[in-house]
């Protein structure tokens, strides 16, 4: 029993891309089954023992990771052609191969490694923040019912994994779309009390260059969610209100 | 004039408001961070964070957080600073609220306020059960607001490797290394800032990040900073177990409710549900009637590995035992906890909104860190503040849930002006500072590096952190026992010889984690030893520091802050006094009121 768990392999197929300009190219290994393993798992017993299937000596993978419990958004991979945090693709639910590739609509550092800065970049240009005077003591915030409480903070729980990004037909090297996980964020700051003295700053954003009105509506975005965000809903009400003012000047309060 | 500059090193809750109290002094920062700062270990903080506000009537106080936080870390603390912190609590949550944090709320659209362990009241504001999330982004926000205005420069996708002192032993700024380019450069800065984090990489798995090694802490440490109370280490009592990760499931679980318990039967094999009542043995309530699930994590801890190893009452003979929220009704669950079940759920398969949870305790936080004075964070050496896990003030020898992110945001609101103040006064600045005093240090760098990327021998350094791991979890956590102590700091040491025999895989110049790996394991394998050598040392038995063969606290010997100092390439302990000023020192127990 205990020879024939320790015999079990698991077979990953990595792309490997050893810097941004050079090409990519497919490594496979077979690992040690263990219960419970999920992608980490793989990539670090990669680590410790870089040897591939066919017996050849390569380098440790080089990947984006940090807390393994899918709150901070740093792994996320195409794990079997889907895009999705590897700390939490469990080994047993996956068919194998397992194929693991970087992400795509993103610039490959190295391996699985990618260059998201795009993200937070256009996090800025929508001016995703409450601008509070200063964080000298000026009493307690505003009051906020807990209907809006229940709204916000899903939407705040956007990790800025990319997912979004990557599964979206209008996110592409020819096209500045911001992606859907920016909007949700607009959406989130233009609910809260003080934010919303400062919606229209965000809507004109949201209606510049790489904004709104290229979201095609496939609605790939929402079902790629590893928080379950709902980014379809985000899209419209963003859109609507950014209509609104475009045509009405009129900012919703 | 000259216009001062400052680094903060880390972008975690404490290195965020340190950057933005800078930038609000009108200083320019630079803010260095291994992963984009989004991405940093706060994010992991689920329950929430305290301050006194008595938003429910209790007649809470500021007096009382201020004794409930002492009394919790078993009077280590020095307890000035802490009862500053009490103070500034309630205005933290309220510059959080203003920031635009989705706490949950009231009818009324106040904050709501739960319980948590270590104290009978309603202390504890929070987001659902992602509050350290919630208030990482609030932060995170803030600072990238600075930022598109000019006043912050980051530096994400660098890693620390020393500080640049001078000859006169001022700090004059850091060396810093690219992870993806892997160039090794210094930066100049009349005052740097650390707020680093947690050491959970030292232990193998914990319920840290990947990136809470230590590293810097231990390399600053070599370089002549005082390291504080190393020995008191807190290992939470609930976690999943993992095999590359132990994920925390919050004490928020107990604070809205849940309670922990076992079969009474050995060995029994039924399903959780269908023990009867009488059946279960719920061992915090019993043995702690007044406390009951929520007594301090270091409580709870042992009463764990009392039930799992004395008892042998783990389920079904494993260690584990059930944490229960089924009783709850659902939608209390989804509203105020489901960031924690949904991550038992993807990572275990069972909803435990049906099934009571498996939990076994796991490491999970330094109270010790970097020496930092009682009034502004700073450390020994001029020009080098702390702030955060990574500095020893405001736990003792334990701490308290929900006091960690208040105390990271008082910490790093405080050591960012204290820097300005220190910057502005400085007689001659870091522009005058000799080049070549910045490029000794990068050349000292550049030939670690060298001499790992070159070395040949056949030791790898993921198989010796494992070891380590496995050596400090076993003989460095729970129970301490003086001969087992002894074995694990011969054990490191034996790993200390192995590691200088490291073998890397990757010797390349792009984006090597290997290497960047193996600096971090030279520096865990020395803080180890600072932490091994300070429980050995400790005589007797304090908050999370507990000795079977000396089970009681003892005051006249250890009412003190062990100082770990770096002399000749080994760790030396000195003693210092406690500041008990304030509240003075008594019994620690919780199985009766206080």
């Amino acid at each position: 029993m205990a020879e024939a768990a320790a015999a079990k392999k698991v077979i990953v197929k990595v792309k490997r891309q050893a810097t941004p300009k050079e090409g990519a190219h497919w490594e496979e290994f077979a690992l040690n089954w263990r219960p419970s393993m999920n992608v980490i798992i793989c990539l670090r017993d990669i680590a410790e023992h870089p040897v591939t299937s066919d017996g050849q000596t390569t380098t440790p993978i080089t990947y984006d990771s940090n807390c393994l419990e899918e709150i901070c958004g740093s792994c996320a991979m195409l794990i079997n052609g889907k895009a999705r945090m590897a700390c939490s693709a469990l080994v047993d639910a996956l068919e194998q191969p397992i194929r693991i590739e970087p992400l795509t609509k993103f610039p490959v550092v190295r391996d699985l490694s990618v260059d998201r800065q795009f993200m937070f970049e256009s996090l800025k240009r929508v001016k995703a923040w409450i601008p509070i005077d200063g964080t000298y003591d000026l009493g307690e915030g505003p009051r906020m019912s807990p209907e809006v409480q229940e709204k916000g903070y899903p939407l705040s729980n956007c990790i800025t994994c990319g997912n979004c990004l990557e599964v979206c037909p209008q996110v592409n090297e020819n096209s500045p779309f911001m992606g859907a996980a920016i909007f949700s964020q607009v959406r989130l700051f233009n609910m809260h009390p003080t934010g919303k003295m400062h919606a229209a700053e965000r809507l004109k954003a949201a209606m510049g260059h790489g904004g709104i009105e290229d979201c095609a509506n496939a609605q790939n975005c929402v079902k790629a969610c590893p928080k379950g965000i709902p980014l379809t809903e985000s899209l419209a009400e963003v859109n609507r209100e950014a209509w609104k003012q475009a045509l009405f000047g009129w900012t919703g309060w | 004039m000259r216009q001062p500059k400052i680094i903060v090193v880390g972008g975690g809750l404490a290195g965020l408001m340190a950057t933005i109290k800078v930038a609000e002094a009108g200083v320019p920062v630079e803010l260095f961070s291994i992963v984009p700062v989004k991405r940093s270990h706060s994010v992991c903080a689920q329950g929430g964070i305290n301050a006194a506000k008595n938003q429910k009537g209790e007649g809470d106080s500021i007096a009382k957080h201020f004794d409930d936080t002492i009394f919790g870390g078993d009077f280590l603390a020095n307890q000035t600073l802490v009862g500053r912190m009490c103070e500034a609590a309630p205005g933290i949550i309220d510059l959080l609220d203003r920031m635009g944090v989705m706490f949950n709320r009231t009818p009324e659209g106040l904050l709501d306020y739960r319980r948590f362990g270590g104290t009978l009241y309603h202390r504890t504001a929070f987001a659902g059960a992602t509050t350290g999330q919630q208030l990482l982004y609030a932060l995170d926000e803030q600072v990238r607001r600075h930022e598109s205005e000019g006043r912050v420069k980051k530096f994400e996708g660098w890693t620390f490797l020393s500080a640049v002192i001078d000859e006169g032993g001022v700090s004059r700024g850091i060396c810093a290394m690219n992870l993806h380019t892997m160039e090794v450069q210094t930066f100049a800065a009349d005052a740097v800032i650390f707020c680093t984090g947690g050491i959970g990489a030292i232990f193998g798995r914990s319920t840290n990040s990947v990136v809470c090694t230590g590293s810097a802490q231990s390399a600053l440490f070599q370089q002549g900073l005082d390291y504080a109370n190393g020995e008191f280490i807190q290992v939470h009592p609930t976690a999943i177990p993992g095999e590359d990760k132990l994920r925390l499931m919050s004490e928020s679980a107990r604070g809205e409710g849940g309670r922990v318990w076992v079969p009474r039967t050995p060995g029994d094999k039924r399903a959780a549900k269908s023990i009867p009542e009488a059946e279960r043995f719920y061992f915090l309530e019993e043995w702690y009637p007044k406390y009951g699930n929520l007594v301090p994590r270091d409580i709870a801890t042992r009463a764990i590995h009392r039930i799992v190893y004395e008892e042998k009452l783990g389920i079904d003979g494993q260690a584990a035992v059930y944490l229960d929220v089924t009783h709850i009704p659902v939608e209390t669950l989804n509203h105020k906890l489901e960031g924690i079940l949904e991550i038992y759920e993807k990572f275990i398969g069972v909803d435990p909104r049906k099934e009571p949870m498996k939990v076994f305790p796991a490491m999970h936080y330094t109270m010790g860190g970097m020496w930092v004075n009682a009034e502004d964070q700073q450390t020994n050496v001029p020009g080098i503040y702390a702030a955060g896990e990574c500095e020893y003030q405001y736990h003792g020898a334990n701490r308290l849930g929900a006091n960690s992110l208040v105390s990271c945001i008082f910490g790093g609101g405080i050591a960012g002006p204290a820097a300005v103040k220190y910057a502005k006064n400085l007689s001659s600045g870091t522009d005058a500072t000799p080049s070549t005093v910045f490029e000794r240090e990068r050349r000292r760098q550049e030939e670690m590096n060298q001499a790992l990327l070159s070395g040949t021998g056949g030791e790898n350094p993921i198989t010796i952190w494992k070891e380590l791991g496995e050596i400090m979890t076993e003989h460095v956590t729970v129970t301490r026992i003086n001969k087992n102590l002894e074995l694990a700091y011969g054990k490191i040491g034996e790993l200390t010889q192995r590691y200088k025999k490291i073998n890397l895989s990757d010797r390349t110049k792009w984006s090597n984690q290997t290497l960047n790996f193996a600096r971090g394991l030279g520096n865990m394998l020395v803080l180890a030893r600072v932490i091994t050598i300070g429980a050995y040392q400790r005589n007797e038995s304090r908050g999370a520091h507990y000795k079977p063969e000396f089970p009681e606290r003892d005051d006249a010997n250890f009412l003190k802050t062990t100082r770990a100092k770096w002399v000749d390439g080994d760790v030396q302990l000195t003693y210092e006094a406690v500041d008990t000023s304030h509240i003075p020192p008594r019994a620690r127990k919780y199985d009766a009121a206080k």
